[in-house]
């Protein structure tokens, strides 16, 4: 409940805000509703071209253009029969339906620990006072600048080999290379800059009173955590989970890395790339096959969304 | 909310269903007398091992792999696990270096194989493998799956570049014939020209691999003009770009694909993808592709591909007479990256000639797989396009070359020259401007 009342506020306070603002009723203006219906269109027209050559039989995509699809709609659904089923010619026999649990399995860890322990650190970082804290919140805000390439190598040799300083072992080897734990460890490590530095801008934002209230009533740190912050910082957290859940949904390159050759924990991404064929001659299939792996992150964002701007302004602009 | 749980529930059970229906394999692996017969004597039974090859061979022809081994494994009890990635040439450096590197690596790029091999973790193949080798490939062959004059790699398929697509029935229609010299080829373009139709047709575009169609055309030149002792040279930079021989290469290649009399606009060759360039050959819209055998895998379904039919091949014709039959081709070669005993077995099984028979029995009448192995018999091939080709490959009068950007440096081979040629195609720049500005990025070490 006093998640609604809170946003109840702001609105009305952006409302009075319009009406003194001069930019703000440029931007309400019919040219200003034309144009950004004009630019709109413009951006979704590739994903339209996409979204019918992929019912669209190979003779035609080859021949011309998507566009000639309105004029003589010739449809089929035979690029979805090969993505989902395979495309009887023993390509991939089983379509591509079996990878999509790889990726449920691998990316919902991936949400679930970043978010985790970003909370608590974020929550920690901002409201418990100890020596160096903000030192550590700099160190990991400046994390986010690591490139992800170039710490796949290392990385992969750290799960496989351990760190040695000459004849002492400092760090085992980890030997989960080619597991889903040498695939969720990297997406958490690199969720977690970011992670951090959002819910920290959010969790620092709220009232000192009601923490303070909250320990004079007697709550250490983990209840007010636990019945305060994490109550108060759904909007935040919803937000960057939808932001985490389509990284690691779309990634192809850790998933490629870190699978080590292992089929059995491919993500879908992974088999889909594959369905082109050695020479490229069955690109037809990725238009089908972009548009049923977008299915999933598009239900995570709808039904989420009503979290995401609101946890994005809440994280970033105070 | 009820509603929606209910739904996902649902979706993740029938996902679950299909999952575990996928993965439960008859896992019966023991030895068959039928099977070894067809797999050759001299395999220890090694039951319950499992060794993988990481290629670059995906989809249909990654299944077939699998198919062609089946007997092996029932016969040695050794699963072969053919693991394919459409990014094989980026992922397998990282996971040499990661240490995750495969057993087996099936290698597209002599040059790649160089590079492994500089890494100190590619294994010498057990003498069975070496012996393979010597017995049933040419000199030509066995160089290629060397470095630095040390072997390590048994090659695997091969494929022919020097062809040119072509519909036999809009042929017959026109009252055009299949040329056998690069002149008469020229000449009848010319008449294909004069008759408003387009005599060639080219395409680049191929991922971040745009621009590999233009250097096979200027290798086939290269080759065709020059002769292979050039050509070999050209590959380790002693003959440069900018030398008389190549930029006399490429200026025949700019009359021939090049020539908007034959091609219409030059710049649209940069832009169309290859897999589309001879789309329109079937129906005449389009003469004439020059183009590897795989291509015929890009033809929409329902075309005939026979010497009577939508779409067929010749032989391009060779230019100096002094050059015998030139060929040029492509292929593979297996490293391995350990010596475990079940590694070495299965890179011996795939350096036999009944490994490529398999192979190519798996394959069936579609065809897409040639070995230049020697001891396979060309009746092996049941498809009229690999059969042709073979005869090519295993011509021993022949003046064989391997794709020389596949052999080159990376960053010449598989970077600049074909950038640079796109650029070339694009542009319209002179010929000696495209081949200094290769020349200047070649690695200097």
């Amino acid at each position: 409940m006093s998640i609604l009342n809170r946003t109840r506020t702001p609105k009305r306070a952006a409302k009075g805000l319009a009406e003194s603002n001069p930019g703000r009723k440029l931007l309400g203006s019919k040219f200003a509703t034309i144009t950004v219906w004009t630019i709109a269109a413009l951006w979704t027209i590739p994903t339209l071209g996409i979204f019918t050559t992929s019912f669209r039989d190979k003779k035609d995509i080859v021949t011309n253009g998507w566009w000639n699809i309105f004029i003589h709609p010739h449809l089929t659904l035979a690029n979805y029969h090969a993505v989902f089923f395979g495309d009887g010619q023993s390509g991939l026999t089983n379509g591509v339906l079996p990878y999509f649990i790889n990726s449920l399995v691998i990316t919902i860890p991936a949400v679930l620990f970043p978010i985790t322990i970003a909370t608590m650190a974020a929550y920690c970082l901002s409201w418990v006072k100890f020596r160096g804290s903000d030192f550590i919140f700099f160190f990991i805000f400046a994390l986010q600048i690591v490139p992800i390439q170039m710490s796949l190598i290392p990385l992969l040799q750290l799960f496989t080999g351990g760190v040695h300083l000459g004849t002492v072992t400092l760090i085992p080897k980890l030997g989960i290379a080619g597991k889903f734990a040498g695939i969720w460890l990297p997406h958490t490590m690199f969720a977690l800059p970011l992670a951090i530095y959002l819910l920290h801008n959010f969790i620092s934002s709220l009232p000192r009173d009601l923490m303070e209230a909250a320990h004079v009533d007697g709550a250490s740190h983990f209840t007010v955590f636990r019945r305060i912050v994490l109550p108060l910082s759904v909007p935040a957290i919803a937000a960057f989970s939808i932001f985490q859940f389509l990284w690691v949904w779309n990634d192809l390159l850790v998933a490629l890395s870190f699978s080590a050759g292992t089929e059995g924990i491919e993500p879908v991404n992974a088999k889909l790339a594959g369905l082109v064929g050695t020479w490229g001659s069955h690109w037809e299939y990725l238009t089908a096959g972009a548009f049923v792996t977008i299915a999933v992150p598009l239900i995570v964002f709808f039904s989420l969304q009503r979290y995401f701007v609101r946890g994005l302004l809440a994280g970033s602009v105070k | 909310m009820q509603i929606r749980k209910k739904g996902m529930l649902v979706a993740v059970a029938a996902a679950t269903v299909a999952l575990v229906a996928t993965f439960v394999a008859p896992a019966n692996a023991g030895t068959s007398s039928a099977a070894c017969a067809n797999v050759g004597s001299g395999y220890a039974v090694n039951k319950g091992a499992t060794v993988e090859v990481f290629t670059s061979v995906v989809g249909d022809e990654l299944s077939r792999y699998q198919a062609a081994s089946k007997d092996f494994t029932a016969c040695t009890g050794i699963t072969i696990n053919w693991n394919g990635s459409n990014s094989f040439e980026s992922q397998l450096p990282v996971r040499v270096a990661g240490g995750t590197a495969p057993d087996l690596a099936l290698i597209p790029q002599p040059g790649l194989l160089a590079q492994m091999v500089a890494t100190g973790k590619v294994a010498t193949p057990p003498s069975a493998v070496t012996n393979n080798v010597n017995r049933y490939w040419s000199k030509s062959w066995r160089d290629l799956g060397s470095v630095n004059g040390k072997f390590y790699a048994a090659p695997n398929s091969a494929n022919l570049k020097s062809l040119v697509w072509y519909s036999p029935k809009q042929f017959a229609k026109y009252g055009y014939t299949v040329p056998t010299t690069w002149a008469a080829m020229l000449a009848q373009s010319d008449k294909m020209a004069a008759a408003k139709q387009t005599a060639w047709c080219g395409g680049l575009g191929s991922g971040s691999a745009t621009g590999w169609p233009a250097t096979d055309w200027l290798e086939e030149v290269v080759v065709r003009e020059a002769g292979a002792t050039v050509y070999n040279n050209w590959i380790n930079h002693t003959v440069k770009f900018s030398d008389a021989p190549i930029i006399h290469a490429m200026n025949t290649v700019w009359g021939w694909m090049g020539n908007s009399k034959y091609v219409g606009t030059v710049s649209t060759i940069a832009t169309t993808t290859f897999q589309n360039a001879g789309v329109n050959i079937p129906t005449g819209g389009c003469m004439q592709l020059q183009q590897a055998s795989f291509y015929a895998a890009s033809f929409p379904t329902g075309t005939v591909v026979s010497p009577t039919g939508d779409a067929w091949v010749y032989y391009l014709p060779g230019i100096n007479p002094a050059v015998t039959t030139p060929v040029e081709g492509g292929g593979e070669f297996y490293a391995a990256f350990n010596s475990n005993k079940a590694t070495q077995e299965v890179q011996t099984y795939l350096s036999t000639p009944q490994w490529a028979v398999s192979r190519i029995k798996a394959a069936g009448s579609n065809g897409g797989w040639l070995s230049a192995n020697t001891g396979v018999p060309n009746s092996a091939y049941s498809n009229a396009l690999d059969a042709l080709s073979a005869k090519y490959l295993a011509d021993k009068s022949s003046t064989f070359v391997f794709d020389a950007s596949d052999a080159m440096p990376a960053a010449v081979g598989a970077g600049t020259e074909w950038t640079q040629l796109t650029n070339w195609f694009a542009t319209g720049a002179s010929a000696t401007t495209i081949a200094k500005a290769i020349d200047a990025s070649w690695p200097t070490n």
